[in-house]
C-alpha cells in the first residue's frame, strides 16, 4: 500500500493546513451558538441561586418569565448562575462587553460593581420607566450604589437578619421568651450550652457572614469602618470592640461549639434544626429550616439582640439591609426591553409571587403591606427592614472589604477554636492586618 | 505485555512482607475515600450531614434518582465528554505533528519552541484568564466566530493545555524509534507525512495512547476556566458538581452519588486502556 | 526532555536528499521545502499556544505594570501605567502584601516538596512492588489508578468531607476509635491544614506517578536482573542497582512535571478550603486569586504571577542542565 501522488511536501502542506483547518472549522461551527443575539426581540438575564437548589430556580422562574414573553413578545434567554460562579462570570462580563442585559447581584456588590461602570445608571428618567423610586422602600434602595450617584441596580428581593431559635431547646431549658440584648443572649445561652449542645452558632469560616455581623457589632459600638470620606478605618477601637464581642461567643463565652470555627456550608442551620445549637442570627432562614425539617412552629423569630435598648438607628441597629438587587448591563444591545423586563420582575404581581416563592421580602412598598406577608417571621423582618437595618458600606471597596475583614475573624475563631487567647491586641492585630490591605 | 521478572528464583521473604505490609498501607490510604464516597452517596441527606458511620444505617438508592433532577447532569456530561474528547482528539494530532518535528529535524528555533511551550505550564492559569475570555470576544466581535460561552472556546483552551506535556512525551517516543525505520519508508517513496502515518504513528499507538489519556483528564477535571467561559448550556460536568451545594445546604449524598456516576465510565475506559497506557508510557521518556 | 536529549539522527533535509522516483505535479520553492518543513508541522501547535497561552501571558505581563482595580477593568487601555509599583508592593516584605505573599511562597514550597516528594515515594514503591506478578495485581493497579480518574472537585470535596471537625471519618478514627488526641483536632482550619493540604494532593497525585513509573519498568530488559542473579545479587540489592538507574531518566521528566502542577495547583486548596485558605494552608495560587479575583486588583495579581513565573523558570533552568548530568553519569 503505498500512496505516493502528491509530493512530500505538499502533501505535508495539506496536512499542516487540515490541521488549522479542521480547528477552524470547528471554531466555526462546534458551538452553534447564536449568542450575539441582543437584537430588538431578545434579552439575555442572569438569575441568582434563591431557591433550595437551582432547579427550584428553575421551576419558580419558568412560569413567570414565560408570561413575560407572552405579555411583550420578547424573547428571554434565561440561566440561572451558581453563586460559586456569579461574581467570575460578571467580571468576565464586565471586561469584555460581552454579558446578559439583565442580572441578579448581591446588593453588597452595588458600589463595588457601580464602579467598574458596567451597569446602567437609574436615574430618573431610567426609574420613571419601571415605575419610578417612589415605589420601592428607602431602606432597600440604600443598598443600590454609592450615596450622591445614581443608584446602579434596583432592588429585587430584600433580607434582613433575625434570632432563630429551636423552641423545644428553649422549652427544654424552661426558657420562656427570646433574649433582647447581647448580655441577655448570653445569660440564657449558659443555661442551653450542656451536654453537648450550645446555645449559639455561628458561622465562623464564611467571609461575607463574619462581615456582616462585624459591620452590625461595630456600629452597635458607635463605629463605622469607612468614615465620612469613603477611607477605610477597619482597625478602629470601636470595631475592635464589635469584632471581639461577637468572635468572644465562641472564644471567651464559649456558647458556641468549638466546630463551628469551620463552618462554612451553612452548618448553622443544621444545627438549630437538630437542636445543637438553640439560637442562630441568619438572614430569613425560615424556609431553610423546614427544608431541613423543622414544622413552622417548631422555630421562633425574634428581633436580633442589641447592646441595650430596642432596635433602631444608629448604635441600636441590629441587621445589614440584605438582599439581592437586580441590574441592568449597559452594553445592552435592548436597553428598552431590558428596562421592561425589570419593571416586570419589580412589577406588583411578581414581586408578590417571587418573594413568596423565595421567603423573601418584597422591596416594594405596595406589595410589602400585603397581608400575604404577614408570617410571624416576615412580622420581624419587616420591622427590621423598615427601622434597624443599615445597608452595607456604599464603596467602591466593600468587596475588598467583606473579604479582608471576614477572612480576618475567620482566622480569629480558628484560633480559638485551637483554645489560644482571643485579645483586644490579636483582635486588632489581624484588623490592622486588614487595614493595610485595604487598596489605599 | 510481557512479564518482566526480578529473577528466576522466589523473591525472599522480607521483600514478599514488605510488599504485603506497603501495598496494604496504600490499598488502605486509596481505597478509603472511595468508600466513603459509596456510603455516603447511599444514605439519605440528614444522615450523610450527621456524624460518620462505618456502616450505613438507612440505604437508600435516592440520591442516585435525585441527581438527575437537581442539576441538569446529562447535559452537562454530554458537554464534558464532547469537550474533552474533541479536544482530546485534536490534541494528539497536533502534538503528532509538532513532536515528529522536534523529533526528526534540526532547525532553527527548535529550542526556543520547546522551552516556551514548557514556560506556558508555569504561568498560573487565574492570571491569563480574563485576558483569554477578553481575547475570545474580540475574536466574536470582528469574526463572529464564538468562542466564548461555546464548546469550542473551551476545546481550544482544553487542547493548548494539555498540548505541551503531550508535544514533551511524544517526542521521547519518537526518539526512541529507530530512524532508520522512516528512512527506509521514504527511500520506498513515502513522504515525511507518509513516513510519519505509516511507520512512526503506528510503532508509537502505546504512547499516543497514552498522551491521549493525559490530554483527556486534563480537560475532564478543569474547573476555574470552565466556570467562566461557559454558560448553562455548555457547563462541564467538573463545574457543575459544584451546584450541588447550594444556597443553603451541601447535597452530600448527591454530589457524592453524582462523581461515581460520572466517573464510571472514565475509570472503565481507562482501565481498557490500562495494557495500552502502561506499555506505551515506557518509551515516552525513556531514550 | 526534548531539549536535552540528543537524538542520535543525522541532520535530515527531508525527502529531498532521496531522489524522487515520481513525478511532482507542485513543487514548493527548495527553501521552504528544506528548512520549512518542521516549521509548518509546528504550525498548528504553535498557532494554538500563541492563541491561548502565549498571546494572554504576555497581556498578563503588560497588566502588571498597571494599575488594574475594578475602576478599570472594563477599558484596560485607560487603566494608568504604575511602572513597578506593584512589584514593589509584593516584594516589600515588610508590608502586610509582600509579607503575606512571601509565608504564601514558603508555605508553596514546602508544600510542593513533600507532595512531590511523597507522591513519588508511593508511585515508586507501588510501582516496583508490584513489578513481579502476584495474585490480585491487576485489581490493585486498577484501585491505584482510581484517584487520577475521578474529577479534581470530586475528590477533593470527599476529603474536605473527612475532615470535617465534628463529623469527618478523619476525627472518627483519630478521636473516637484510636483515641490518639485529647481532642478533635482541627484538619480545614488552622495549622493541620497543611497536613491535610498534602495529604489530598498526595493522593490526587501518587497514582500519576505509579503510572508513569510503572510504565518505565517495563523498559529495563530482563537480562540485566536475570544476568545479576546470576552474579548472586538479592532483589534489594537489585532495586537499588538496576531497578532505580534505569529509571533515572523518566524520574527527571516526571519529578519536573510534578513540580510544576504542584507549585500551581488551584484546585485543590480551592475547593478543601474556600477563597479565603488558613495561613498554613494558604498556597501561591490560591493567594493570587485572592489578590486578584477576590479584591479586584488585577495588576497586583499579574506582578505576583510575573514573578512567580520567574522563579519556575529559574528552577528549571537550574534543573534540566543538572539532572540532566546525574542521568549521564547513571545511564
Amino acid at each position: 500500500m503505498r500512496i505516493p501522488h502528491l509530493s512530500a511536501p505538499l502533501r505535508a502542506t495539506g496536512a499542516a493546513t487540515a490541521a488549522v483547518l479542521a480547528l477552524g472549522l470547528l471554531a466555526a461551527c462546534g458551538g452553534g451558538d447564536d449568542d450575539a443575539g441582543g437584537g430588538g426581540k431578545t434579552i439575555t438575564y442572569w438569575a441568582s441561586n434563591q431557591g433550595a437548589d437551582l432547579s427550584v430556580d428553575r421551576k419558580v422562574l419558568a412560569p413567570e418569565i414565560a408570561k413575560f414573553e407572552q405579555q411583550t413578545g420578547i424573547k428571554v434567554k434565561w440561566e440561572v448562575v451558581p453563586w460559586t460562579d456569579l461574581l467570575k462570570r460578571i467580571l468576565g462580563a464586565a471586561t469584555s462587553g460581552q454579558g446578559p442585559d439583565v442580572l441578579n447581584i448581591g446588593n453588597t456588590w452595588s458600589a463595588s460593581l457601580q464602579a467598574t461602570g458596567a451597569l446602567q445608571e437609574w436615574d430618573d428618567a431610567t426609574f420613571a420607566k419601571i415605575g419610578g423610586r417612589e415605589r420601592f422602600l428607602p431602606s432597600a434602595l440604600g443598598s443600590t450604589g454609592a450615596q450622591g450617584k445614581p443608584p446602579a441596580a434596583v432592588p429585587l428581593y430584600s433580607l434582613a437578619y433575625g434570632l432563630y431559635y429551636n423552641k423545644k431547646r428553649f422549652a427544654d431549658a424552661g426558657i420562656k421568651k427570646p433574649p433582647a440584648t447581647w448580655s441577655e443572649l448570653v445569660e440564657v445561652s449558659r443555661k442551653l450550652t450542656t451536654g453537648g449542645k450550645y446555645g449559639l452558632a455561628v458561622e465562623g469560616a464564611n467571609n461575607a457572614e463574619n462581615a456582616h455581623h462585624a459591620f452590625v457589632f461595630t456600629k452597635q459600638h458607635g463605629g463605622d469602618f469607612f468614615d465620612a470620606a469613603g477611607k477605610p478605618t477597619l482597625d478602629s477601637p470601636q470595631a475592635v470592640a464589635g469584632v471581639k464581642q461577637y468572635v468572644d461567643f465562641l472564644a471567651s463565652q464559649k456558647i458556641a461549639a468549638p466546630g463551628n470555627a469551620e463552618y462554612v456550608q451553612n452548618e448553622t442551620i443544621r444545627d438549630v434544626a437538630t437542636g445543637k445549637a438553640a439560637m442562630m442570627v441568619w438572614q430569613a432562614a425560615g424556609r431553610a429550616l423546614q427544608e431541613r425539617g423543622m414544622k413552622p412552629d417548631e422555630y421562633g423569630v425574634a428581633p436580633v439582640p442589641v447592646q441595650s435598648g430596642a432596635p433602631g438607628s444608629g448604635a441600636n441597629v441590629n441587621s445589614i439591609v440584605a438582599g439581592i438587587n437586580i441590574a441592568v448591563f449597559k452594553n445592552t444591545r435592548n436597553l428598552d426591553g431590558a428596562l421592561k423586563f425589570v419593571q416586570f420582575m419589580t412589577g406588583d404581581a411578581e414581586q408578590k409571587a417571587l418573594n413568596t416563592a423565595y421567603g423573601s421580602m418584597p422591596p416594594v412598598k405596595a406589595v410589602s403591606e400585603d397581608p400575604s406577608f404577614g408570617t410571624p417571621e416576615q412580622a420581624v423582618l419587616r420591622k427590621t427592614l423598615a427601622e434597624s437595618a443599615a445597608p452595607m458600606p456604599q464603596v467602591p471597596n466593600e468587596s475588598q472589604f467583606e473579604e479582608l475583614v471576614g477572612t480576618a475573624m475567620k482566622k480569629l475563631f480558628a484560633d480559638a477554636a485551637a483554645g489560644r487567647q482571643v485579645t483586644e491586641e490579636t483582635v486588632r492585630q489581624r484588623l490592622t492586618e486588614a487595614q493595610q490591605q485595604m487598596p489605599k | 505485555m510481557p512479564e518482566t521478572r526480578r529473577s528466576p528464583t522466589a523473591p525472599p521473604r522480607s521483600f514478599v512482607w514488605t510488599r504485603r505490609v506497603v501495598l496494604t498501607l496504600l490499598t488502605v490510604f486509596t481505597g478509603l475515600p472511595i468508600y466513603v464516597m459509596v456510603t455516603s452517596s447511599l444514605k439519605p441527606l440528614r444522615e450523610v450531614a450527621g456524624e460518620f458511620r462505618w456502616i450505613p444505617h438507612g440505604l437508600t438508592v435516592r440520591p442516585y434518582v435525585d441527581i438527575w433532577r437537581t442539576i441538569p447532569l446529562g447535559r452537562y456530561f454530554a458537554n464534558s465528554l464532547i469537550v474533552a474528547g474533541t479536544a482530546t482528539a485534536c490534541s494528539v494530532v497536533v502534538a503528532l505533528f509538532a513532536a515528529y518535528a522536534v523529533s526528526r529535524y534540526r532547525f532553527r528555533g527548535r529550542r526556543a519552541f520547546t522551552v516556551s511551550v514548557l514556560a506556558t505550564q508555569m504561568f498560573p492559569g487565574i492570571l491569563f484568564l480574563l485576558p483569554l475570555f477578553l481575547l475570545f470576544v474580540n475574536i466574536g466581535n470582528t469574526t463572529g466566530v464564538m468562542l466564548y460561552g461555546s464548546r469550542t472556546g473551551l476545546i481550544l483552551t482544553y487542547l493548548t493545555f494539555s498540548l505541551p506535556f503531550s508535544i514533551w512525551m511524544l517526542v521521547g517516543y519518537f526518539d526512541s524509534i529507530p530512524r532508520d525505520l522512516d528512512q527506509a519508508a521514504m527511500v520506498d517513496g513515502c513522504g515525511p507525512v507518509g513516513a510519519l502515518f505509516r511507520v512512526v504513528i503506528p510503532a508509537a499507538v502505546p504512547g499516543i495512547v497514552a498522551v491521549a489519556i493525559y490530554a483527556f483528564m486534563t480537560a475532564w477535571s478543569e474547573v476555574l476556566f470552565a466556570s467562566v467561559m461557559t454558560d448553562d448550556r455548555t457547563r462541564t460536568v467538573s463545574v457543575g458538581l459544584q451546584s450541588y451545594a447550594t444556597l443553603n445546604d451541601v447535597y452530600w449524598n448527591q454530589v457524592m452519588a453524582a462523581s461515581l456516576v460520572v466517573s464510571v465510565p472514565v475509570v472503565a475506559g481507562f482501565l481498557l486502556l490500562q495494557r495500552y497506557l502502561v506499555a506505551g508510557l515506557t518509551a515516552g521518556a525513556v531514550k | 526532555m526534548t531539549t536535552t536529549t540528543t537524538p542520535s539522527g543525522v541532520r535530515r533535509d527531508g525527502p529531498g536528499s532521496a531522489p524522487p522516483p515520481r513525478r511532482r505535479r507542485f513543487r514548493l520553492p527548495d527553501r521552504i521545502r528544506r528548512g520549512g518543513l518542521p516549521y509548518l508541522f509546528l504550525l498548528p501547535a504553535l498557532l494554538l499556544e500563541l492563541l491561548v497561552h502565549i498571546g494572554p501571558m504576555l497581556v498578563g505581563i503588560l497588566m502588571s505594570f498597571k494599575e488594574l482595580t475594578q475602576f478599570y477593568i472594563r477599558d484596560w487601555g485607560r487603566a494608568p501605567w504604575v511602572g513597578l509599583d506593584n512589584f514593589r508592593l509584593t516584594v516589600d516584605v515588610n508590608a502586610p502584601v509582600g509579607a503575606a505573599l512571601l509565608r504564601s511562597f514558603a508555605v508553596t514550597c514546602a508544600f510542593t516538596v513533600l507532595a512531590v516528594g511523597l507522591s513519588w515515594l508511593l508511585g515508586a514503591a507501588a510501582a516496583i512492588l508490584t513489578q513481579d506478578s502476584f495474585r490480585g495485581r491487576g485489581w490493585l493497579r486498577a484501585l491505584f489508578l482510581t484517584p487520577y480518574a475521578l474529577p479534581a472537585y470530586a475528590s477533593v470535596i470527599v476529603w474536605a468531607f473527612m475532615f470535617q471537625h465534628d463529623n469527618g471519618l478523619v476525627n472518627h478514627v483519630v478521636h473516637d476509635q484510636l483515641g490518639l488526641t485529647g481532642q478533635r483536632p482541627f484538619w480545614l482550619i488552622g495549622d493541620n491544614s497543611f497536613v491535610a493540604l498534602v495529604t489530598v494532593s498526595v493522593w490526587r497525585t501518587w497514582p500519576f506517578a505509579f503510572l508513569i513509573l510503572t510504565a518505565g519498568l517495563q523498559n529495563i530488559p530482563r537480562d540485566l536482573y536475570e544476568a545479576s542473579a546470576i552474579d548472586g545479587a538479592g532483589v534489594w540489592r537489585q532495586i537499588r542497582a538496576i531497578t532505580l538507574p534505569s529509571l533515572a531518566p523518566i524520574n527527571q521528566v516526571l519529578v519536573l512535571v510534578l513540580f510544576l502542577w504542584t507549585f500551581n495547583d488551584f484546585n485543590v486548596p480551592y475547593v478543601l478550603f474556600g477563597k479565603s485558605a488558613p495561613e498554613a494552608g494558604d498556597l501561591i495560587a490560591v493567594h493570587i486569586y485572592q489578590s486578584s479575583f477576590v479584591t479586584w486588583n488585577f495588576g497586583t495579581g499579574s506582578a505576583m504571577s510575573v514573578l512567580l513565573l520567574l522563579f519556575l523558570l529559574l528552577v528549571t533552568a537550574v534543573y534540566l542542565p543538572v539532572t540532566a548530568k546525574w542521568r549521564g553519569r547513571d545511564a
